[in-house]
């Protein structure tokens, strides 16, 4: 893992963490976090966000007793804001996949900075995410139908419904996201523990580091897991948003019937999970004082993913809309045509102003390396993707084939109340993981410092990368 | 435990094994390939990252992780198969939008997530078995310099258990590595010597 730690001049490259920073700098920073007290807006947003989680609670127990008619969903837009929040939830979750383990495959070693911060983003996105279709069933208690288990109807879940691939696919991934994480953690908990000051600490994080010592023979096993993990990880972010986009494209409905879907969602959810680790980012980045570890050169990379995927989602919007077109599909067309110029005209272009055009800005260096903008962008990114989801959810539904059947969605307080709560719900579990757990991933951004490599000489006797066996091996952004 | 141990008959004197530490990841790679060539077995070294070379300087085979995950993949997709094949095409057939009852094509994504996700299970408890984790109890916590591992130290151990052990001749060889301290940890769970055993620990400095 480290042996191409030691940055190429030549290449214009530079360590990957602050000046001055060592070893026993990594660990005081991130744990110093959950040691000391939680500063006074840590409370103010927890606070905050838990009563943002209990107006969730009481949107659903309402919806419960009175039945899915609370919401606006009605005649012919039967999905509209609870499958939108499905997919805008399940798709920032996808970022944190994409650093793990895409990144960790292509070894780009910046990720370590942000990886931690992510995958808890991905854990916290997918249960929010799995409220949307637990509860829109109408009879919640019913959900069970989902598993293929025996019930009193004697028959199995239909598998060749796309519906039923998502539930296997979105468990899956959460399951399989839970699980990377807690083995990138453990390492983690060990550092915690060994610098636990009371009993209750060392207990508690004694247990979850499951009695790490650090042991070569252990790193072995615990690196090709690692591995094993991001392989399996990457073909497996790309199903899910795939299967979920399979949920619209395998229908007959115009504007959802397309093959163009399952690439373009994907490179959607990792626009918008990298725009909403960005917001996140930059905020713990500036409260907590991890400039030394979370560098403007992380941010800008993250700024580049943000407009490669951004022009690819803007070219998904082209294509679709030229193929609608160029297909001669009469009701295709019109689908296109109204959501250019019908009722849901201000949704198409909040979408394409936010997602399109805003992320164009990072084609400028001094745009991609300013902290208001990107922060600005990265909001801008999460409300336009919402606004994605939603325009080809209820623009393909309000316009039925028989001009009798049209109608006009409208949100209800129930519907704003549930969405705004799992925001709530989402932000109240960040605030948890960044008191109690590190959120940096203290044992990797040590792998990748230059002094981790034993080749590493503090007055660079031999010219810093004089290996030359392990200089080609670099394969560092930029 | 130690072979050596039931030998000498006294708790108090022979350490559960030696423990050196050590400032940078080269001192600790050098003093490993030490080991390796001299014939040691049963040492290890801890570090609070992976250091890239020490598998080879240590003398380790490959991890055998990769002989657990295949075969529970094999299985995931076996299973999934097995599942959808009985459940729609035989227990309860259902013809849905002219489709026959059982049909490959769209069982393919379930057969893939069940793939992944017992490969994640056996890759995840696969490794913890392979490394005997959980393991809240080793002689190495009672060290309190050991705390070191998990922030800027790196450590060499060698057990008792290994056969070139020898607890004057291994000493030596730990201190020829220019080590910044080496001491001898007790098991202090053999026989209730908890008492004996710590001040023998702090004694051996």
């Amino acid at each position: 893992m480290s042996s191409a730690n030691l940055p190429i001049k030549e290449l214009g490259e530079t360590p990957l963490v602050g000046e001055g920073v060592t070893f026993k700098s990594v660990s005081e920073t991130v744990c110093r976090v959950t040691e000391n007290k939680a500063p006074r807006g840590w409370w103010i947003g927890f606070l905050l966000a838990i009563s943002f989680t209990g107006v969730m609670g009481a949107a659903i127990g309402y919806l419960f007793w009175a039945g899915v008619g609370v919401w606006g969903n009605n005649a012919p837009v039967y999905w509209a804001w609870d499958i939108t929040n499905f997919v805008w939830w399940i798709g920032i979750g996808h970022a944190g996949t994409l650093i793990s383990a895409v990144l960790f495959l292509f070894r780009q070693k910046w990720r370590t900075a942000i990886n931690r911060f992510a995958e808890a983003m991905t854990i916290f996105a997918v249960i929010c995410a799995l409220i949307f279709p637990g509860i829109h069933v109408g009879r919640a208690w019913y959900a069970y139908y989902m598993l293929p288990i025996p019930n009193e109807m004697a028959i199995w879940p239909n598998f060749k419904s796309p519906l039923i691939w998502d539930v296997f696919a979105v468990s899956t991934y959460f399951t399989v996201s839970l699980l990377f994480w807690f083995v990138g953690l453990v390492p983690d908990f060990a550092t915690m523990r060994d610098r636990a000051k009371n009993k209750y600490r060392r207990i508690v994080y004694g247990a979850l580091a499951l009695g790490w010592r650090g042991a070569n023979r252990h790193w072995q096993n615990y690196e090709r897991a690692y591995l094993i993990l991001a392989a399996i990880s990457t073909p497996l972010v790309l199903s899910v948003h795939s299967v979920v986009s399979f949920d619209f494209a395998t229908s007959l409905m115009p504007g959802w019937h397309t093959t163009i879907f399952p690439p373009y969602f994907v490179a959607g959810a990792v626009f918008s999970g990298f725009a909403m680790v960005m917001t996140l980012m930059l905020i713990t980045r500036a409260v907590y004082g991890m400039r030394s570890l979370v560098l403007m050169k992380h941010l800008e990379l993250m700024n580049k993913i943000m407009l490669v995927t951004g022009s690819l989602v803007g070219y998904a919007y082209g294509m679709e809309f030229f193929i609608a077109w160029y297909g001669g599909n009469d009701y295709e067309w019109f689908v296109f045509k109204n959501r250019a110029a019908g009722p849901y005209a201000w949704a198409y272009w909040t979408m394409i102003s936010c997602n399109v055009i805003s992320p164009q800005l990072f084609w400028f260096k001094r745009f991609r390396t300013s902290i208001p903008v990107m922060f600005v962008v990265s909001i801008f990114i999460n409300i336009g993707m919402w606004f994605e989801r939603f325009v080809i959810i209820v623009t393909s539904l309000h316009r039925d084939f028989l001009p009798s059947s049209w109608g006009y969605f409208r949100p209800t307080l129930v519907d704003i109340f549930t969405y705004a709560g799992t925001i709530g719900l989402f932000f109240t579990a960040f605030l948890l993981f960044i008191r109690w757990v590190p959120m940096i991933a203290i044992a990797e951004v040590k792998g990748v410092m230059p002094e981790a490599d034993p080749h590493h000489e503090p007055h660079g006797h031999d010219g810093e990368h004089g290996e030359g066996a392990h200089a080609p091996a670099t394969a560092e952004a930029e | 435990m130690a072979t050596e141990k039931t030998q000498s008959n006294e708790s108090e004197e022979t350490p559960a094994l030696l423990l050196a530490e050590f400032n940078t990841p080269a001192e600790v790679l050098h003093a490993a390939e030490k080991f390796r060539d001299a014939g040691y077995t049963q040492f290890d070294t801890h570090s609070p990252f992976p250091i890239h070379g020490m598998d080879a300087a240590m003398g380790m085979k490959d991890s055998k992780l990769g002989l657990i995950v295949f075969p529970a993949a094999l299985t995931g997709t076996t299973l999934a198969f097995l599942m959808m094949w009985w459940m729609n095409g035989v227990d309860y057939p259902l013809v849905i939008g002219g489709k026959p009852p059982y049909s490959l094509p769209s069982q393919v994504p379930i057969m893939f997530e069940l793939t992944i996700l017992l490969s994640a299970f056996a890759t995840v408890f696969g490794m913890f078995h392979l490394n005997r984790l959980p393991r809240h109890h080793h002689p190495l916590f009672n060290s309190e310099r050991f705390k070191g591992f998990s922030d800027d130290k790196f450590f060499l151990s060698v057990e008792a258990n290994d056969p070139k052990w020898n607890l004057e001749r291994t000493k030596k060889l730990l201190e020829s590595c220019h080590p910044a301290h080496v001491e001898a940890v007790y098991d202090d769970d053999e026989g209730g010597a908890d008492f004996e055993a710590e001040p023998a620990t702090g004694g051996h400095h």
